[in-house]
């Protein structure tokens, strides 16, 4: 156990960083009281939790009391959806723009509505896995709710034209969410300027524990519980609150924002590394947008190749990554992010998603770069289906 | 998911990987687009599988058991070799994931396809349609 040297699946989870569980250890050690205790160590946490929010606030540009602390991003997805819809329903609006590749906590919501009698349009992410806003604009009816897009993509790293989504939706007094996950650890956010309703992101992507995420809400839409019990949360979301991880998650936050400016700059050399190695062999796809990207995650097909096989032999060398084939995804279909894109099943099988952090480093890109071609070259040595594609293209 | 330490050792040097050149039964399954192609060379000598060879696209419970299968059938004659079952690669594997179990099914075809390949050269059809009357239980195989 825990031999892999080399961790490259950060959009997958990161390591808790020692600042960040420094931050959080009196929390869990000391000052453990319950937030709501009159007595000191309560009232310590409390205001730790406070000033978490605070913080947290500061860093996307909103207010404190916008902010709610939740277990994740799934949390923050299904809540602001099934409140949004809630309320849209009550008007007679039961319409929701998304779109095709959100992440499942947003995609099997949305299913979980349209069972319910709401209609979702899934807005198109084209080749380069960018929704185009003249195609929100169209698809925008007198009873759209709630427009659902996300800010990255978790598995191409694609940045979506979030701003004008932003306005356009403020324009046609629609509320508007991001599933902001991906982005929070590598873009500076800012939820006023970018006209933002609502937000939700997780901890444990940039280096919180797993377990902790939060949801921002503009004041002025109000926000109905799932979760009902005590009145954390301004009576919204209750449960004893984590502390820890509370205060952890702004320490992220706070790192995370003082350090992604230089770490997106490495990211780029390191992600053109690995492009410059990958391209180098025959039949592979780079998936995504060259240009309006998280640096640090980049997505390629091998043909010929399978994902899953692909992922243990980079375990066998010590390198964690993660792959978008039909074995890893758990069903007999590749990821729905690269069939959106318009790959077919064959290609999508034989993704591979490099993710990166604020803690890696050259040396493992260069030792990724080492060993990659040898494995394709191994895989496809031994693949029906690159024999098939090599005949076809000597015909 | 979890697999064997048995099922990473055939993973990770898998046996009898390649192809054999004038081979007397050539049989392929799956397909591509359900990520999982087995192709079984089989080299016979008086209803005797004297030399078999692999070439498999898949996960890694794919390679495994398509290594693992060509092990049990080696120098086997082929009434033997018939009798292999997936439960039977599967339990040499010491186990799959569930969700992976239709790899091991894939094997057995494999194997059987290779040996009906085989029969149709030398005119046994009947035979041949027999082996292959049982492949309908694997939700990949066949497009």
């Amino acid at each position: 156990m825990f031999h892999t040297k080399i961790y490259l699946d950060n959009a997958a989870t990161t390591k808790v960083s020692d600042r960040v569980l420094n931050a959080m250890l009196p929390y869990l050690k000391e000052a453990y009281g319950n937030p709501s205790s009159i007595y000191t160590i309560g009232r310590e946490a409390s205001i730790a939790v406070t000033n978490a929010r605070t913080k947290c606030a500061e860093l996307i540009g909103a207010k404190p009391a916008e902010i709610y602390f939740t277990s994740g991003g799934s949390e923050g997805d299904n809540w602001a959806i099934r409140t949004i819809a809630a309320q849209g329903a009550a008007k007679g609006k039961k319409h929701i723009i998304s779109s095709a590749f959100e992440h499942h906590a947003v995609l099997r919501t949305l299913q979980d509505l349209e069972k319910q009698g709401f209609e979702v349009t899934y807005l198109p992410v084209h080749e380069n896995g960018i929704v185009r806003v003249e195609e929100l604009k169209a698809a925008i009816r007198s009873d759209t709710a709630l427009v659902t897009i996300m800010y990255a993509n978790n598995e191409i790293g694609t940045i979506q034209p979030i701003a004008e989504i932003g306005a356009i939706c403020r324009e046609n007094k629609i509320i508007f969410h991001t599933d902001a996950v991906q982005a929070v650890p590598h873009l500076h956010i800012d939820v006023v300027k970018e006209n933002i309703d609502m937000l939700s992101l997780s901890g444990h992507k940039l280096h919180a524990p797993k377990g902790v995420g939060l949801l921002y809400c503009r004041r002025g839409i109000k926000l109905t519980p799932l979760i009902f019990g005590g009145a954390q949360e301004r009576g919204l979301r209750a449960g004893t609150e984590n502390v820890a991880s509370i205060v952890a998650l702004a320490e992220a936050m706070t790192a995370a924002a003082e350090t992604m400016d230089e770490a997106n700059e490495r990211h780029k050399k390191y992600a053109k590394k690995i492009y410059d190695t990958v391209m180098k062999l025959p039949r592979v796809h780079f998936n995504g947008d060259l240009e309006h990207r998280i640096p640090g995650t980049v997505n390629f097909s091998f043909e010929g190749v399978e994902g899953e096989s692909l992922l243990l032999q980079l375990d066998l060398k010590g390198i964690a990554a993660s792959s978008g084939s039909a074995c890893t995804s758990g069903s007999l279909d590749p990821s729905h992010v690269l069939l959106a894109l318009g790959l077919v099943h064959e290609v999508a099988h034989g993704s591979l998603r490099i993710s990166m952090s604020e803690y890696t480093t050259e040396e493992e890109i260069d030792e990724l770069c080492s060993v990659l071609p040898g494995i394709i070259e191994k895989l496809r040595s031994m693949s029906p289906l690159w024999e098939r594609i090599t005949k076809e293209e000597k015909k | 998911m979890v697999y064997s330490e048995k099922v990473m050792e055939h993973f990770a040097s898998p046996h009898n990987v390649g192809e054999i050149e004038n081979a007397d039964g050539v049989g392929e399954v799956g397909n591509a687009k359900c990520g999982d192609i087995m192709k079984m060379y089989l080299k016979i000598d008086n209803d005797i599988v004297t030399d078999v060879k692999f070439k498999t696209f898949g996960c890694g419970a794919a390679i495994a058991t398509s290594s693992i299968a060509t092990d049990m059938i080696k120098g086997k004659p082929l009434s033997d070799v018939l009798q292999l079952t997936n439960k039977a690669v599967v339990e040499a594997l010491d186990g799959l994931p569930a969700v992976k179990l239709h790899c091991s099914v894939l094997a057995e075809q494999a194997v059987k396809a290779a040996v009906a390949d085989y029969y149709k050269k030398h005119g046994r059809e009947a035979e041949a349609e027999a082996l292959l009357a049982g492949c309908d239980d694997c939700e990949c195989c066949g497009q």
